[in-house]
């Protein structure tokens, strides 16, 4: 009942209920819509592909992921809101934004002898933090750097199914399920790095089976794939070895992590005796904990915050001090914080054409400024939102 | 006619009265009538409620005929009233010379305070004419002779009425022909401005003839009166007048808050509104950029659910005015939907003094200004709530 508000016309004084979809003659309209495809899509669109070329020029701007490198940089860790709109335009477009391009500018300028630096993207519901981390990662990934990428810390602390003992320390609690998939998935994303990189050390991981020094890292990950008690000590080693290695400088690691704020925070499992799980008792929270020290170098940290899986934590806090904890920030201290902001009017208007231009609103007042403004007060230009709302219903 | 009086003097004064020409309908329970007229000696007093069962001997047809009162009756009733009218003046401290209806309401209101909820079962003092139904004095004589000559039509004064209207319509048509025929008739005469006024709906024109119609009498009659005004009659303007009632525009009722100005000298307007049980008050500035802030949180927060944001979003869109205002409101109690609605209603009313009179009654007619009456209905006994029944059980 609401969408068919009456609206004032300038100078004429119908209050027609439900006519102003329809307001003029038709004809013109359609005509406005061709036109608009017409245009060149240089107005949301630019045709640099390459993050590392990307300067304050771009802001604003929408590249394109090419679908190839999208299954091997991006096995995981895109919001499943961006993959349902990737498979609709059947392409990949991510918008150019100040705090990514703050972030590549540094990464650029990493001194990789100094130790890791942590950056931390914070920012409200909805801003684009795990975009812009993508963008980084696609960087990096370009560059030829070793990508750990979790997609999602918050999944590792709460409904997991299996939960076992831990062979590898007894206090510790296993996650064979989520440590395979991320075995899986950081196998595509970093195969040539694989075979390069040589494990320094032996692994027995049980009477018949173990690695032996020297064999590539892969094999530790078939280890983990293949027999799945094993997948998140296999985790913990990846990891270890990843730190080690990275000091000799045959590669660069990026750790990026969505969601850090779970591994300091509690989680929702419980033992059998129905008493509660700290994150400190799992195996794998563990591990990334070490990982996200900076007491190696020859990398970076890149992090980010999320209300949106966190537990127990309220809806409006999104700094990092309330999300993380006490415990948490001191963890993490010192890091450089980048605050992602909700869309500014230049980037507001360009995610409006780049939809228009893949036809995606299809209302006859989406072109026009007043349908702008009312979605620009409806979303108030929080790009979470304003995807929403121009979602199918 | 033994029956319980509350004393042999009022039996014996009705028996009296019962031979004359009122008849008084000996219902039970008549209180005033019969009361009243029989305080000859008593004074002046406001009126006392004596029950008097009245005494008869017919059967309960008097029931259906309503209560007559007399010329006499009637005038005896005034001059109570006006003494007691004095008297409250006095007992309120008030000069009985500028006692007027309004102030005798609210003395009586002062006096007998009544919870009940039906405004006319409350206690009221007011002039006679106003609470005795009109009624018509006897029409003949005492040769049984009517005085009117259309009597036997059985509407007298309606028939005299249409035969007053009519005969002033053959007026009017005769003079301007005749003003023609000098050729001095002139076409320009102002017709008074009739938007304003209604005609008298039928059942006050039966209150003022005191005399039942139908509704095409009362069709008629109307229609009488429009060929009138056709006529362009500047002299009968007076008798038309007479039967129209003015009608106030409803806007005109809007109250508009006036523009403030804070130490920069922005100007900016505060307003409030409720809806259910949440109450906002909003302060809209005049110049901005579209930011709302709900008890200092911005409102994408404050209302993550859309519908709350378009409920805001009405009364800027509705006015072409989305990027212009910067807005910051507080609201408590209700949900979510209910603030919502609040904070659009106090929001409305404050864009109020920023925009023209025009724009305010198109406001008002699209239900921005109107505040949303519904509330919670109340649940009742032997109902699982307000209408839902409990399950019915056949057995």
């Amino acid at each position: 009942m609401l969408r068919r508000m009456t609206r004032l016309l300038s100078g004429a004084r119908q209050l027609d209920p439900g006519r102003f979809l329809h307001r003029g003659s038709p004809a013109p309209q359609s005509l406005d819509a061709h036109l608009d495809d017409q245009r060149p899509r240089a107005v949301s669109c630019t045709s640099e592909d390459d993050p590392a070329r990307h300067g304050e020029q771009h802001a604003a701007l929408h590249y394109h992921i090419p679908l190839q490198d999208l299954k091997t940089v991006f096995p995981q860790g895109l919001p499943p809101r961006f993959i349902m709109q990737v498979k609709t335009f059947n392409e990949a477009c991510l918008m150019v934004r100040k705090p990514a391009l703050e972030l590549l500018h540094y990464l650029k300028n990493t001194n990789f002898a100094h130790p890791a630096v942590r950056y931390v993207l914070y920012g409200e519901k909805g801003t684009g933090k795990t975009l812009s981390l993508c963008h980084v990662v696609h960087f990096c990934a370009k560059q030829d750097w070793l990508i750990l990428h979790i997609p999602d810390a918050h999944l590792w602390v709460k409904n997991c199914r299996g939960l076992l003992q831990s062979s590898y320390n007894k206090q510790r609690f296993d996650q064979p399920v989520e440590a395979s998939i991320w075995l899986k998935n950081f196998k595509t994303a970093n195969e040539r790095f694989l075979s390069q990189i040589k494990v320094q050390e032996k692994y027995v991981w049980n009477k018949r089976e173990s690695t032996e020094k020297g064999s590539p890292l892969g094999a530790v990950v078939e280890q983990g794939l293949t027999r799945v008690r094993n997948a998140t000590d296999a985790v913990g080693i990846v990891l270890k070895e990843l730190k080690n290695q990275s000091c000799l400088g045959a590669f660069h690691l990026l750790v990026a992590v969505d969601g850090v704020n779970a591994l300091w925070g509690r989680t929702s499992l419980k033992r059998e005796d129905k008493s509660l799980i700290a994150p400190e008792e799992l195996a794998l929270v563990c591990s990334l904990r070490k990982m996200v020290r900076n007491d190696w170098h020859g990398g970076a940290i890149v992090l980010t915050l999320s209300q949106t899986g966190s537990l127990f934590k309220p809806r409006k806090a999104y700094l990092p001090q309330e999300l993380l904890g006490k415990e948490g920030f001191d963890a993490l201290d010192p890091f450089i914080p980048i605050l992602v902001s909700n869309y500014n009017p230049k980037e507001f208007e360009s995610c409006i054409q780049y939809y228009l231009e893949n036809k995606w609103l299809q209302h006859e007042k989406a072109h026009t400024e007043e349908g702008k403004k009312e979605l620009l007060f409806l979303s108030d230009a929080n790009p979470g939102q304003l995807e929403r709302l121009c979602a199918y219903l | 006619m033994a029956a319980p009086c509350v004393s042999c003097y009022a039996a014996l004064s009705c028996r009296l009265f019962l031979g004359g020409r009122v008849s008084l309908s000996q219902k039970q329970g008549v209180w005033k009538a019969a009361a009243a007229e029989l305080q000859t000696g008593t004074g002046s007093q406001i009126l006392r409620l004596r029950h008097t069962t009245g005494v008869s001997t017919k059967k309960n047809v008097a029931a259906l005929r309503r209560e007559t009162y007399t010329v006499d009756f009637i005038k005896k009733q005034i001059e109570e009233f006006n003494i007691g009218k004095r008297h409250l003046a006095n007992m309120m401290g008030e000069d009985p010379e500028t006692f007027t209806q309004e102030d005798i309401d609210k003395a009586i209101a002062y006096l007998f305070p009544s919870g009940l909820f039906e405004k006319q079962a409350r206690p009221i003092m007011k002039h006679p004419e106003q609470i005795f139904p009109k009624q018509r004095a006897i029409q003949w004589g005492e040769d049984g002779r009517p005085f009117h000559f259309l009597f036997y039509t059985g509407k007298q004064a309606y028939y005299s009425l249409m035969h007053e209207a009519y005969g002033k319509l053959l007026e009017v048509e005769k003079r301007q022909n005749q003003l023609q025929a000098k050729g001095l008739f002139s076409e320009k005469t102002k017709t008074k401005d009739l938007i304003d006024s209604r005609w008298l709906i039928k059942e006050e024109l039966e209150e003022m003839l005191v005399e039942k119609l139908s509704d095409q009498d009362y069709a008629q009659f109307i229609r009488l009166l429009e060929r009138l005004l056709t006529l362009h009659c500047g002299s009968e303007e007076e008798f038309v007048q007479r039967f129209r009632r003015s009608v106030t525009i409803q806007s005109k009722k809007q109250l508009i808050e006036p523009v403030q100005y804070d130490e920069q000298g922005m100007a900016f307007s505060t307003s409030e509104g409720k809806r259910k049980s949440a109450k906002a008050e909003a302060i809209v500035y005049g110049h901005g950029s579209g930011r709302i802030k709900v008890n200092g949180i911005d409102y994408l927060l404050y209302f993550p659910v859309t519908q709350d944001r378009e409920q805001l979003m009405f009364p800027f869109h509705f006015l072409d005015r989305l990027g212009k205002h910067d807005t910051t409101c507080t609201v408590s109690g209700g949900g979510r939907s209910s603030q919502a609605g609040a904070i659009r209603l106090a929001v409305a009313r404050a864009l109020c003094s920023f925009v023209t009179e025009e724009e305010v009654e198109w406001m008002r007619q699209a239900g921005l200004l109107t505040a949303d009456p519904r509330v919670k209905e109340r649940k009742k006994p032997g109902q699982e709530g307000a209408r839902r029944k409990f399950t019915w059980k056949k057995r």
